[in-house]
């Protein structure tokens, strides 16, 4: 991952692995005018695991607007979905 | 920048390992609400709670939410309701509780904290009302909680006050037998109760504090037993550090949370509470770490041990993590709320003696045990007299909140619900100490109080 990129929360994406996933996810986040700044994904024990670093700050909906879009695509697809500011990870894993 | 293997540390101790923050406490002064009549300061101080508490609810469910952080309590602690009330024509102070209630009820929180007195050297007039108006208090309000400070290291123990509270507490389970004593659930005795202490049921705003603070209480022994479970038979240097590691991680998520809070309620951070507060949720308890550090069951030899390290490392690791650290600060071991106690106590291994010795290392003291309803009162001011002694001689806090259950003998069980567990009635020491209890006066400070 690069040292520029610009993002300011987390998304993650858990669940069986099935089609689709990556086209759905990202797909709701580009209607929400959502940026993708990095996207990682891995399969850990059938578990598909995606990590995606987003820049929300030009989308025009709110924190909550968007954390309901995402459950609700989450719900639709079997996946947990969560975004979460990425203040949370730098508290917990940086000193 | 994230590696992946952090985030997902992160999403698990949320997703697996009930890592919480466990409650968000708004701290006020009440002080300014005292006035000659009763109903006046009871006008006042429901405004003034409900003024300033306002967004308490909505903003820590916000936070919760942009952060995916579960934020399990939103609750209030107030100025010691003795200081308030004591300028008011009333002689009996329940119409405070039931005031403190409907501000409760009103903001949405779901306990307040300070119906309370600080008598450890002696009672003032405003003192006794309120002590003796407790039981009524408790019997009819839902969300007060009321603690009593008996005892300070400054100070000595009031056995006067020690005697009292034993009556005070059979008086409290009979009012509310048909729940079990439920009322004794939302009662405390402090030895050095801290003035800044989000938890409940001992959460007071002492007269130190500014007008409004956000303190806040982090939990997290799911995710000091899952850290655990990855040293299996290394040596305790390597457990002391896994557990300072990890409660270093747990106590920044509460940091964040108050540093958030505050600045959105616009009220001063006061201090992170760095306690480890179990849950009857299993893969939340305390005493599982112990079991998980290595004795067979809680309560066996070597408890103590345990104990002592865990409380002194989730210190180590949380006080890097905090600005202000404040409260308990230590592992909570309340029976009721700990799935892993509650085993041990059935199991036979965990007595209310070795619970005692264990009050000797972490923090609070005998919490949430229930024992036989026909308990003397004089023996519960012993069991108390003994606690107070372990924190003013150890220069600690310590506390008990006792349920003697109305017909209920050791080996029955209570079911509380919720939080509050289920708790087993645990056997009591049959022999007496009415002649001690009955002595009255005060226990002198110890000598080692005085270091000026």
């Amino acid at each position: 991952m690069s040292q520029s990129v610009k993002y300011n929360a987390v998304v993650t994406v858990l669940g069986k692995d099935r089609v689709g996933i990556i086209a759905g996810v990202t797909g709701v986040l580009a209607n929400l005018n959502i940026n993708i700044s990095d996207i990682s994904q891995t399969i850990l024990k059938d578990m598909f695991t995606m990590i995606m670093l987003v820049d929300t700050m030009n989308s025009t909906y709110d924190f909550d607007k968007i954390r309901e879009e995402l459950k609700l695509l989450g719900e639709k697809m079997n996946l947990e979905i969560r975004i979460q500011h990425k203040e949370i990870f730098n508290a917990m894993q940086r000193i | 920048m994230f590696e992946n293997f952090e985030i997902l540390e992160t999403i698990n101790m949320f997703r697996n390992q009930h890592l919480d923050v466990r409650t968000i406490t708004m701290g006020i002064n009440l002080l300014d609400c005292a006035a000659e009549s009763a109903e006046t300061a009871c006008r006042r101080i429901y405004d003034k709670i409900t003024k300033r508490a306002e967004h308490l609810v909505d903003t820590a469910d916000q936070i919760s939410r942009e952060f995916g952080v579960p934020i399990i309590h939103k609750r209030i602690s107030v100025t010691p309701i003795s200081l308030v009330a004591g300028a008011s024509d009333a002689d009996n102070y329940a119409c405070f509780a039931k005031t403190l209630d409907k501000a409760s009820k009103t903001i949405g929180v779901n306990f307040i904290g300070g119906f309370s007195a600080l008598v450890q050297k002696g009672f003032t007039a405003a003192d006794l009302k309120i002590i003796n108006s407790i039981p009524q208090a408790l019997a009819e309000t839902d969300q007060v909680c009321a603690s009593i400070n008996l005892a300070s290291t400054k100070s000595g123990i009031n056995m006067d006050a020690v005697a009292l509270m034993g009556k005070i507490i059979k008086e409290c389970a009979e009012l509310t037998k048909d729940t079990n004593a439920y009322g004794c659930a939302k009662l405390v005795v402090f030895a050095n109760a801290p003035e800044d202490n989000p938890f409940m049921a001992g959460a007071f705003t002492g007269v130190g504090e500014p007008e409004c603070a956000i303190n806040v209480g982090v939990s997290g022994p799911g995710v000091i037993l899952a850290a655990l479970k990855e040293v299996p038979g290394q040596p305790l240097d390597v457990v002391a550090e896994t557990i300072k590691r990890t409660a270093f991680k747990v106590t920044r998520v509460g940091q964040l949370v108050a540093e958030q809070a505050a600045q959105r309620l616009n009220a001063p951070f006061g201090t992170i509470d760095l306690s480890l507060a179990p849950t009857p949720v299993v893969g939340d308890s305390i005493a599982r770490i112990l079991e998980e550090i290595g004795v067979d069951t809680c309560g066996a030899w070597g408890t103590t041990a345990a104990l002592a390290m865990l409380n002194d490392a989730v210190k180590k690791g949380g006080t890097m993590a905090s600005s202000h650290v404040g409260g308990l600060s230590g592992a909570f071991i309340p029976v009721s709320e700990d799935e892993g106690m509650i085993a041990a106590v059935e199991s036979g291994t965990l007595s209310l003696e070795k619970l005692e010795a264990m009050t000797c290392v972490c923090s609070v003291g005998i919490d949430m045990v229930a024992i036989p309803g026909d308990s003397p009162a004089t023996t519960i001011s012993g069991i108390i007299a003994d606690e107070m002694a372990v924190g003013v001689f150890n220069n600690k806090t310590t506390a008990v909140r006792i349920i003697p259950v109305p017909g209920k003998v050791a080996g029955d069980k209570v079911v509380y619900g919720g939080l509050w567990g289920e708790a087993p009635i645990m056997q009591v020491n049959p022999s007496g100490s009415v002649r001690l209890i009955e002595r009255g006066g005060r226990i002198p400070a110890p000598i080692h109080s005085m270091r000026n």
